[in-house]
Protein backbone atom coordinates (compact mmCIF):
# COMPACT_ATOMS: atom_id res chain seq x y z
CA UNK A 1 0.00 0.00 0.00
CA UNK A 2 1.60 3.23 -0.65
CA UNK A 3 0.16 6.99 -0.60
CA UNK A 4 1.27 9.56 -2.78
CA UNK A 5 0.83 13.02 -2.99
CA UNK A 6 2.40 16.69 -4.00
CA UNK A 7 2.96 19.15 -1.28
CA UNK A 8 5.81 21.99 -1.16
CA UNK A 9 7.68 21.21 -4.27
CA UNK A 10 7.88 18.09 -3.33
CA UNK A 11 6.56 14.40 -5.40
CA UNK A 12 6.40 12.40 -2.01
CA UNK A 13 5.95 8.77 -1.92
CA UNK A 14 4.94 6.69 1.20
CA UNK A 15 5.43 2.82 1.61
CA UNK A 16 3.04 2.09 4.23
CA UNK A 17 3.81 -1.15 5.19
CA UNK A 18 7.89 -1.06 4.76
CA UNK A 19 7.88 2.62 6.48
CA UNK A 20 10.00 3.84 3.47
CA UNK A 21 9.98 7.21 2.45
CA UNK A 22 10.62 8.59 -1.25
CA UNK A 23 10.79 11.85 -2.66
CA UNK A 24 10.25 11.53 -6.94
CA UNK A 25 10.49 13.26 -9.93
CA UNK A 26 7.15 14.04 -11.98
CA UNK A 27 8.03 10.76 -14.38
CA UNK A 28 8.86 8.23 -11.49
CA UNK A 29 5.33 10.16 -9.78
CA UNK A 30 3.16 9.01 -12.73
CA UNK A 31 4.70 5.87 -12.96
CA UNK A 32 4.14 4.74 -9.56
CA UNK A 33 0.24 6.04 -9.72
CA UNK A 34 0.08 3.42 -12.28
CA UNK A 35 2.67 0.52 -11.48
CA UNK A 36 0.03 -1.69 -9.50
CA UNK A 37 -3.07 -1.33 -11.71
CA UNK A 38 -1.12 -1.55 -15.50
CA UNK A 39 1.30 -3.99 -17.11
CA UNK A 40 4.81 -2.17 -18.19
CA UNK A 41 3.86 -2.12 -21.59
CA UNK A 42 0.73 -0.26 -20.85
CA UNK A 43 2.40 2.09 -18.01
CA UNK A 44 5.44 3.13 -20.39
CA UNK A 45 3.19 3.98 -23.18
CA UNK A 46 1.09 6.07 -21.41
CA UNK A 47 4.17 7.63 -19.98
CA UNK A 48 5.51 8.27 -23.47
CA UNK A 49 2.24 9.35 -24.91
CA UNK A 50 2.02 12.10 -21.59
CA UNK A 51 6.08 13.33 -21.94
CA UNK A 52 5.53 13.14 -26.20
CA UNK A 53 8.31 16.29 -26.52
CA UNK A 54 10.59 14.22 -25.23
CA UNK A 55 13.37 16.82 -24.97
CA UNK A 56 13.72 16.95 -21.21
CA UNK A 57 12.03 13.37 -20.68
CA UNK A 58 13.02 10.61 -23.36
CA UNK A 59 12.15 7.42 -23.72
CA UNK A 60 15.32 6.37 -22.00
CA UNK A 61 14.39 8.05 -18.87
CA UNK A 62 10.81 6.42 -18.97
CA UNK A 63 12.45 3.04 -19.24
CA UNK A 64 15.23 3.69 -16.63
CA UNK A 65 12.66 5.30 -14.17
CA UNK A 66 10.23 2.10 -14.82
CA UNK A 67 13.27 0.17 -13.97
CA UNK A 68 13.83 1.93 -11.14
CA UNK A 69 10.90 1.68 -9.37
CA UNK A 70 10.45 -2.60 -10.10
CA UNK A 71 13.92 -2.30 -8.26
CA UNK A 72 12.85 -0.41 -5.40
CA UNK A 73 9.65 -3.10 -5.07
CA UNK A 74 12.28 -6.18 -5.74
CA UNK A 75 14.21 -4.67 -2.75
CA UNK A 76 11.05 -4.41 -0.44
CA UNK A 77 10.85 -0.50 -0.09
CA UNK A 78 8.20 0.11 -2.45
CA UNK A 79 4.70 -1.76 -2.69
CA UNK A 80 5.83 -4.15 0.54
CA UNK A 81 3.21 -6.64 0.83
CA UNK A 82 1.20 -6.26 3.71
CA UNK A 83 2.21 -9.09 6.36
CA UNK A 84 1.15 -7.55 9.28
CA UNK A 85 -2.56 -8.10 9.69
CA UNK A 86 -1.62 -12.13 10.14
CA UNK A 87 0.65 -11.34 12.89
CA UNK A 88 -1.14 -8.94 14.77
CA UNK A 89 -2.73 -11.37 17.47
CA UNK A 90 0.48 -12.83 17.72
CA UNK A 91 1.89 -9.62 18.61
CA UNK A 92 -1.14 -8.58 20.76
CA UNK A 93 -0.24 -11.88 22.85
CA UNK A 94 3.24 -11.70 23.47
CA UNK A 95 2.49 -8.30 25.48
CA UNK A 96 -0.68 -9.68 27.37
CA UNK A 97 -0.84 -8.06 30.30
CA UNK A 98 2.36 -6.00 30.42
CA UNK A 99 1.75 -2.53 32.06
CA UNK A 100 3.92 0.40 30.69
CA UNK A 101 2.33 3.73 32.00
CA UNK A 102 -0.22 5.06 34.44
CA UNK A 103 -2.14 7.79 34.36
CA UNK A 104 -2.18 8.93 38.36
CA UNK A 105 -5.13 10.91 38.74
CA UNK A 106 -3.65 12.51 41.89
CA UNK A 107 -6.29 15.25 42.76
CA UNK A 108 -9.36 14.64 42.08
CA UNK A 109 -10.07 18.20 42.53
CA UNK A 110 -9.24 21.57 41.35
CA UNK A 111 -8.76 25.39 42.02
CA UNK A 112 -10.44 26.71 38.45
CA UNK A 113 -14.11 26.03 37.46
CA UNK A 114 -13.60 25.81 33.29
CA UNK A 115 -16.68 25.58 32.02
CA UNK A 116 -15.74 23.21 29.34
CA UNK A 117 -13.72 20.92 31.36
CA UNK A 118 -14.19 16.83 30.41
CA UNK A 119 -13.22 15.81 34.21
CA UNK A 120 -16.00 18.40 35.39
CA UNK A 121 -14.29 20.54 36.96
CA UNK A 122 -11.46 17.61 38.15
CA UNK A 123 -14.27 15.84 40.03
CA UNK A 124 -15.00 13.54 37.43
CA UNK A 125 -18.84 13.62 38.15
CA UNK A 126 -17.84 12.29 41.67
CA UNK A 127 -16.64 13.73 44.86
CA UNK A 128 -13.36 15.77 45.60
CA UNK A 129 -11.04 13.94 46.45
CA UNK A 130 -7.39 13.63 46.77
CA UNK A 131 -5.12 10.86 46.01
CA UNK A 132 -3.23 9.33 49.64
CA UNK A 133 0.21 8.66 49.42
CA UNK A 134 -0.37 4.97 50.41
CA UNK A 135 -2.37 4.68 47.24
CA UNK A 136 -0.04 6.28 45.18
CA UNK A 137 2.56 3.89 46.05
CA UNK A 138 0.47 1.26 45.53
CA UNK A 139 -0.20 2.33 42.07
CA UNK A 140 3.43 3.05 41.20
CA UNK A 141 4.22 -1.10 42.89
CA UNK A 142 1.23 -2.25 40.74
CA UNK A 143 3.12 -0.19 37.39
CA UNK A 144 6.61 -2.46 38.42
CA UNK A 145 5.15 -5.85 39.48
CA UNK A 146 3.06 -5.89 35.66
CA UNK A 147 5.36 -4.19 33.47
CA UNK A 148 7.68 -7.40 32.53
CA UNK A 149 10.58 -6.73 30.95
CA UNK A 150 10.02 -2.94 29.95
CA UNK A 151 12.73 -0.86 31.61
CA UNK A 152 10.96 2.96 30.35
CA UNK A 153 8.06 3.08 32.92
CA UNK A 154 5.82 6.66 32.43
CA UNK A 155 3.57 8.14 35.22
CA UNK A 156 1.60 10.82 34.40
CA UNK A 157 0.31 13.19 37.53
CA UNK A 158 -2.96 13.97 35.84
CA UNK A 159 -6.16 15.59 37.40
CA UNK A 160 -8.20 17.95 38.10
CA UNK A 161 -5.25 20.03 39.37
CA UNK A 162 -1.63 17.86 40.32
CA UNK A 163 -0.29 20.88 42.38
CA UNK A 164 -3.17 20.40 44.98
CA UNK A 165 -1.50 17.46 46.01
CA UNK A 166 1.81 18.61 45.50
CA UNK A 167 3.11 17.01 48.54
CA UNK A 168 2.21 13.12 47.69
CA UNK A 169 3.36 13.95 44.23
CA UNK A 170 7.19 14.80 45.35
CA UNK A 171 6.91 11.72 47.84
CA UNK A 172 5.70 9.30 45.23
CA UNK A 173 8.48 10.23 42.86
CA UNK A 174 11.13 10.05 45.82
CA UNK A 175 9.54 6.64 46.39
CA UNK A 176 9.89 4.99 42.68
CA UNK A 177 13.63 6.97 42.35
CA UNK A 178 14.74 4.85 45.61
CA UNK A 179 12.87 1.49 44.11
CA UNK A 180 14.26 1.98 40.47
CA UNK A 181 17.69 0.10 40.47
CA UNK A 182 16.52 -2.39 42.28
CA UNK A 183 13.85 -3.52 39.98
CA UNK A 184 15.78 -1.90 36.87
CA UNK A 185 13.33 0.39 35.56
CA UNK A 186 13.67 4.09 34.59
CA UNK A 187 10.59 6.21 35.37
CA UNK A 188 9.92 8.84 33.22
CA UNK A 189 7.32 11.38 35.23
CA UNK A 190 5.32 14.06 33.28
CA UNK A 191 3.24 16.61 35.35
CA UNK A 192 -0.22 18.38 33.95
CA UNK A 193 -1.01 21.65 35.35
CA UNK A 194 -3.36 25.29 34.83
CA UNK A 195 -0.36 27.21 36.46
CA UNK A 196 -2.10 28.54 39.26
CA UNK A 197 -0.40 26.82 42.05
CA UNK A 198 3.51 27.04 40.45
CA UNK A 199 6.18 28.54 42.38
CA UNK A 200 9.85 28.42 42.58
CA UNK A 201 9.51 24.72 44.43
CA UNK A 202 7.71 23.65 41.97
CA UNK A 203 10.02 24.67 38.90
CA UNK A 204 13.05 23.79 40.87
CA UNK A 205 11.32 19.87 41.26
CA UNK A 206 9.54 19.66 37.69
CA UNK A 207 13.14 20.53 36.62
CA UNK A 208 14.92 18.24 38.35
CA UNK A 209 12.42 15.12 38.14
CA UNK A 210 9.61 15.43 35.04
CA UNK A 211 10.75 14.46 31.88
CA UNK A 212 7.96 16.51 30.61
CA UNK A 213 5.23 19.27 31.87
CA UNK A 214 2.02 19.99 29.86
CA UNK A 215 0.98 23.40 31.15
CA UNK A 216 -2.75 24.56 30.22
CA UNK A 217 -2.97 27.68 28.07
CA UNK A 218 -5.65 28.59 25.37
CA UNK A 219 -3.78 31.60 23.88
CA UNK A 220 -5.12 34.56 23.80
CA UNK A 221 -6.35 35.88 27.16
CA UNK A 222 -9.77 37.13 26.41
CA UNK A 223 -9.61 33.40 24.42
CA UNK A 224 -8.21 31.84 27.83
CA UNK A 225 -10.38 33.65 30.29
CA UNK A 226 -13.49 33.17 28.36
CA UNK A 227 -13.59 29.40 29.58
CA UNK A 228 -10.89 29.02 32.10
CA UNK A 229 -11.70 31.10 35.10
CA UNK A 230 -11.61 30.45 39.42
CA UNK A 231 -14.71 30.11 41.28
CA UNK A 232 -14.90 33.52 42.04
CA UNK A 233 -15.78 34.08 38.03
CA UNK A 234 -12.18 35.76 37.70
CA UNK A 235 -9.78 34.91 34.62
CA UNK A 236 -6.09 32.64 35.14
CA UNK A 237 -4.43 34.24 32.38
CA UNK A 238 -2.47 36.71 33.91
CA UNK A 239 -1.60 35.00 36.74
CA UNK A 240 -0.38 32.04 34.88
CA UNK A 241 1.70 33.14 31.93
CA UNK A 242 4.39 34.76 33.93
CA UNK A 243 4.54 31.51 35.84
CA UNK A 244 4.93 29.68 32.50
CA UNK A 245 7.56 31.85 31.03
CA UNK A 246 9.49 31.23 34.07
CA UNK A 247 9.45 27.72 34.45
CA UNK A 248 10.00 27.24 30.47
CA UNK A 249 12.75 29.26 30.61
CA UNK A 250 14.24 27.26 33.77
CA UNK A 251 13.52 24.14 31.73
CA UNK A 252 15.81 25.21 28.70
CA UNK A 253 12.86 25.93 26.72
CA UNK A 254 12.42 22.67 26.39
CA UNK A 255 10.52 19.21 27.37
CA UNK A 256 7.47 21.06 27.77
CA UNK A 257 4.20 21.39 26.40
CA UNK A 258 1.29 24.62 26.23
CA UNK A 259 -1.55 22.78 26.08
CA UNK A 260 -4.57 24.73 24.46
CA UNK A 261 -8.15 23.74 23.84
CA UNK A 262 -10.17 25.53 21.01
CA UNK A 263 -14.22 25.47 20.47
CA UNK A 264 -16.54 27.31 18.65
CA UNK A 265 -15.76 30.32 20.31
CA UNK A 266 -12.29 30.63 18.45
CA UNK A 267 -12.34 28.97 15.27
CA UNK A 268 -9.68 31.49 14.34
CA UNK A 269 -6.99 29.65 16.64
CA UNK A 270 -4.52 30.49 15.07
CA UNK A 271 -4.51 33.79 16.57
CA UNK A 272 -4.29 31.85 19.66
CA UNK A 273 -1.23 29.90 18.50
CA UNK A 274 0.14 33.08 17.08
CA UNK A 275 -0.45 34.45 20.73
CA UNK A 276 1.58 31.52 22.25
CA UNK A 277 4.58 32.35 19.93
CA UNK A 278 4.92 35.73 20.78
CA UNK A 279 5.13 34.99 24.78
CA UNK A 280 7.84 33.09 23.23
CA UNK A 281 6.26 29.07 23.54
CA UNK A 282 7.47 26.89 20.86
CA UNK A 283 6.00 23.38 21.92
CA UNK A 284 2.30 23.64 21.40
CA UNK A 285 -0.08 21.44 21.48
CA UNK A 286 -4.10 22.53 20.24
CA UNK A 287 -6.99 20.55 20.45
CA UNK A 288 -10.42 20.55 19.68
CA UNK A 289 -12.69 20.97 23.11
CA UNK A 290 -13.69 17.01 23.54
CA UNK A 291 -17.22 18.00 24.98
CA UNK A 292 -20.36 19.22 24.13
CA UNK A 293 -22.15 22.28 24.96
CA UNK A 294 -20.31 24.04 27.49
CA UNK A 295 -21.20 27.63 28.17
CA UNK A 296 -19.08 29.92 29.28
CA UNK A 297 -19.59 31.97 33.18
CA UNK A 298 -20.76 35.12 32.83
CA UNK B 1 19.33 9.67 -13.70
CA UNK B 2 18.41 9.19 -10.38
CA UNK B 3 14.46 9.64 -10.50
CA UNK B 4 13.78 8.21 -6.67
CA UNK B 5 15.29 9.66 -3.69
CA UNK B 6 14.83 7.12 -0.86
CA UNK B 7 15.01 8.03 2.85
CA UNK B 8 16.26 5.65 4.62
CA UNK B 9 14.31 4.47 6.79
CA UNK B 10 13.84 1.31 9.53
CA UNK B 11 12.25 -1.52 7.52
CA UNK B 12 8.97 -2.09 9.61
CA UNK B 13 8.72 -5.78 8.20
CA UNK B 14 12.17 -6.94 9.73
CA UNK B 15 11.20 -5.33 12.61
CA UNK B 16 7.85 -7.26 13.04
CA UNK B 17 9.54 -10.11 12.53
CA UNK B 18 10.45 -9.72 16.40
CA UNK B 19 8.38 -6.72 17.48
CA UNK B 20 10.61 -4.30 18.37
CA UNK B 21 12.33 -3.37 21.98
CA UNK B 22 9.08 -1.83 23.84
CA UNK B 23 10.46 0.74 25.40
CA UNK B 24 9.00 3.73 23.04
CA UNK B 25 7.63 6.50 25.24
CA UNK B 26 3.87 6.19 25.92
CA UNK B 27 2.98 8.78 28.45
CA UNK B 28 -0.32 10.14 27.22
CA UNK B 29 -2.81 12.14 29.16
CA UNK B 30 -6.24 11.25 28.09
CA UNK B 31 -6.63 14.54 27.57
CA UNK B 32 -3.43 15.03 25.61
CA UNK B 33 -2.56 12.56 22.96
CA UNK B 34 -1.09 15.03 20.73
CA UNK B 35 2.03 15.01 23.33
CA UNK B 36 3.06 12.12 22.63
CA UNK B 37 3.86 10.95 19.17
CA UNK B 38 6.52 9.66 17.13
CA UNK B 39 7.13 12.54 15.44
CA UNK B 40 8.70 13.73 18.93
CA UNK B 41 10.14 10.73 20.39
CA UNK B 42 13.52 8.98 20.26
CA UNK B 43 14.05 5.63 19.44
CA UNK B 44 14.87 3.92 22.84
CA UNK B 45 16.26 0.69 21.63
CA UNK B 46 19.39 -0.09 22.18
CA UNK B 47 20.25 -1.91 18.81
CA UNK B 48 20.09 1.43 16.96
CA UNK B 49 22.48 3.12 19.01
Amino acid sequence: MIHQYKLGGYNIVLDICSGSVHAVDDVAYDIIAMFEGSDKETVISAMKEKYVDGIEITDADIDECYQQVEQLRDAGKLFAPDTFEPMAGELKNKTRGVVKALCIHIAHTCNLNCAYCFASQGKYQGERAIMSYEVGKRALDFLIENSGTRRNLEVDFFGGEPLMNFEVVKQLVAYARSVEKEHNKNFRFTLTTNGLLIDDDVIEFANKEMSNVVLSLDGRKEIHDRYRVDYAGNGSWERIVPKFRKLVEARGGKNYYMRGTFTHANPDFLNDIKQMLDLGFTELSMEPLSAHRATPRS
Amino acid sequence: MKHIETIETKNLCESAKKGGCGECQTSCQSACKTSCGIANQQCESKESK
